[in-house]
C-alpha cells in the first residue's frame, strides 16, 4: 500500500529564527546585491568586555548588511542574540548608528535607502552602561531621521525578544514585523519579577507572558503590525512588502493623542486581561495604522 | 579571561581564503581563520574560562596533525568543549577548501 505521505509545511519551510544574525539579514536581500560593512575581519570589538574577563566577538554582535529588497536599496543590521543577549554596547550601537546615517545621507541624496533592523536584545549591555545608554539614544534619533525619507523596518522573530532601550527602537520604527514565537516590551518579564516580585509577573508563567509579551498580543493591540511565521522565505515577502509601502503617513509615535485617549480610558478599578485590551484596542484594519 | 598563543611552523601550505564561524554565545565560539604573512601557523586563544591551555594544546596539536596551512587563527570563546572547538576548526576548513 502507498498511502501518500503528508508533510505539513512547517516541516519543510525554512526557518528563520533558526538561523544566526548574519544569515538572517542575509536571507531577506535580492541574490547577489547584499555586502557585509564593517565585518568580523575588521575586528572592531568591544574594548571594554575584556577588562571585565568576558571574551569579545569580532563584530560586537552586530551586523550591517547593504543590499537591495526587491530592487530597492536597503541596509540590514541584526543584533546576535546569542552573544551577550544582543545587548547594545558601544561599538554595536555606533555601528547601528552610522549605518543609519549613512542611510540618512544616501535618502537625502535622492537615493531612498530604508533600514531593516533585526532585534533580538535584552538593551543596552550592563557592562558597557553609560555608553550603552548613550547609543540607544543616538540609535532613536538616528532611527528619526531616517523615516521621514525610508521605512525603518524592526523585525522581532525570537527567541531572545526584544526588551529594554532596544524596545524604543523598534517603537519608532515605520513597521514592526513579528513572529508568535517573539516577545516585544520596555522591561523583560525577569526583570519585571525582581523589581517587582513574583505577585506582579512570574517570569515563570510562559503562556502569561506571551499573552502579553507574545507577537499575536502585540499584533493584535496594534502595537506591532504584521504577524508572520517563522519562515524565511514568509519574513522576506513581509520585509518586501514593508520596503514597497514606503513611509508611512503617520508614524504610531505620531499618534499621542490617540494612546493617550485609550491609557485614559483603560477602567483600572479590575485586573485587565490581554485579551480583553486587545479587544479594546484592535482597529477594523487589524494595526493601527 | 585568558589569552592563549601557540605557534605551528611546521605548517606551510599557502593558504588564500579565509573563513569565520561560530558565535561567542555560551558554549560556543568563533573562529577567524586567514592566511598568515608569515611561513607557519599562529593561533591566537581569548576565553573566559580560564585554566584549560593543556585541553586548548591537545586540541589544536590534533587538529594540526591532520591540516596543512600557513594560518592565522583567532578565537574568542565562551566556553566551548573540545568537540566544539574541532568542529568549528573543522566548519572553518572545510569554508576555506571550497
Amino acid at each position: 500500500m502507498n498511502a501518500p505521505t503528508l508533510i505539513p509545511d512547517f516541516v519543510n519551510r525554512k526557518s528563520f529564527i533558526e538561523l544566526d544574525a548574519r544569515a538572517r539579514a542575509q536571507s531577506l536581500f535580492d541574490e547577489g546585491t547584499s555586502k557585509e560593512l564593517v565585518g568580523p575581519f575588521d575586528r572592531i570589538e568591544s574594548p571594554w568586555l575584556a577588562k571585565q574577563g568576558i571574551a569579545p566577538q569580532s563584530d560586537d554582535g552586530c551586523i550591517v548588511i547593504k543590499g537591495k529588497i526587491g530592487g530597492s536599496p536597503v541596509v540590514a543590521i541584526a543584533f546576535e542574540g546569542a552573544f551577550q543577549g544582543g545587548s547594545v554596547g558601544e561599538v554595536s550601537g555606533a555601528k547601528m548608528t552610522a549605518a543609519l546615517d549613512l542611510a540618512t545621507k544616501d535618502s537625502e541624496a535622492g537615493k531612498p535607502t530604508a533600514a531593516v533592523l533585526l532585534l533580538e536584545t535584552g538593551g543596552v549591555r550592563l557592562q558597557e552602561a553609560n555608553l550603552g545608554l548613550a547609543a540607544v539614544a543616538e540609535i532613536i534619533s538616528s532611527a528619526l531621521a531616517l523615516r521621514q525619507h525610508a521605512p525603518v523596518i524592526t523585525i522581532v522573530a525570537g527567541t531572545v525578544g526584544c526588551f529594554g532601550g532596544m524596545s524604543l527602537v523598534a517603537g519608532v520604527s515605520s513597521y514592526t514585523i513579528m513572529t508568535r514565537e517573539a516577545r516585544l516590551g520596555l522591561n523583560g518579564p525577569e526583570v519585571i519579577e525582581q523589581e517587582s516580585g513574583i505577585n506582579e509577573f512570574d517570569a515563570s508563567d510562559r503562556a502569561l507572558i506571551w499573552a502579553i509579551h507574545g507577537g499575536e498580543q502585540r499584533v493584535g493591540m496594534g502595537l506591532a503590525d504584521s504577524l508572520v511565521e517563522d519562515d524565511a522565505d514568509k519574513v522576506a515577502a513581509a520585509v518586501r512588502a514593508c520596503v514597497h509601502k514606503g513611509v508611512p503617513e503617520k508614524h504610531r509615535t505620531e499618534q499621542v493623542e490617540l494612546y493617550r485617549a485609550r491609557i485614559a480610558a483603560i477602567d483600572t478599578s479590575s485586573q485587565i486581561d490581554p485579551a480583553t485590551l486587545r479587544q479594546q484596542w484592535a482597529s477594523p484594519k487589524g494595526g493601527v495604522r | 579571561m585568558e589569552k592563549i598563543e601557540f605557534n605551528y611552523p611546521e605548517a606551510k601550505r599557502l593558504v588564500t581564503k579565509r573563513a569565520h564561524v561560530g558565535v561567542v554565545g555560551s558554549g560556543d565560539m568563533e573562529v577567524l581563520l586567514e592566511p598568515n604573512r608569515e611561513e607557519g601557523a599562529r593561533v591566537f586563544i581569548t576565553t573566559s574560562v580560564n585554566g584549560f591551555g593543556d585541553a586548548w594544546k591537545a586540541v589544536f596539536d590534533r587538529f594540526f596533525s591532520k591540516f596543512d596551512g600557513a594560518v592565522r587563527i583567532y578565537i574568542n570563546d565562551a566556553g566551548a568543549t573540545p568537540g566544539s572547538v574541532l568542529l568549528r576548526l573543522e566548519q572553518a576548513v572545510e569554508v576555506i577548501e571550497q
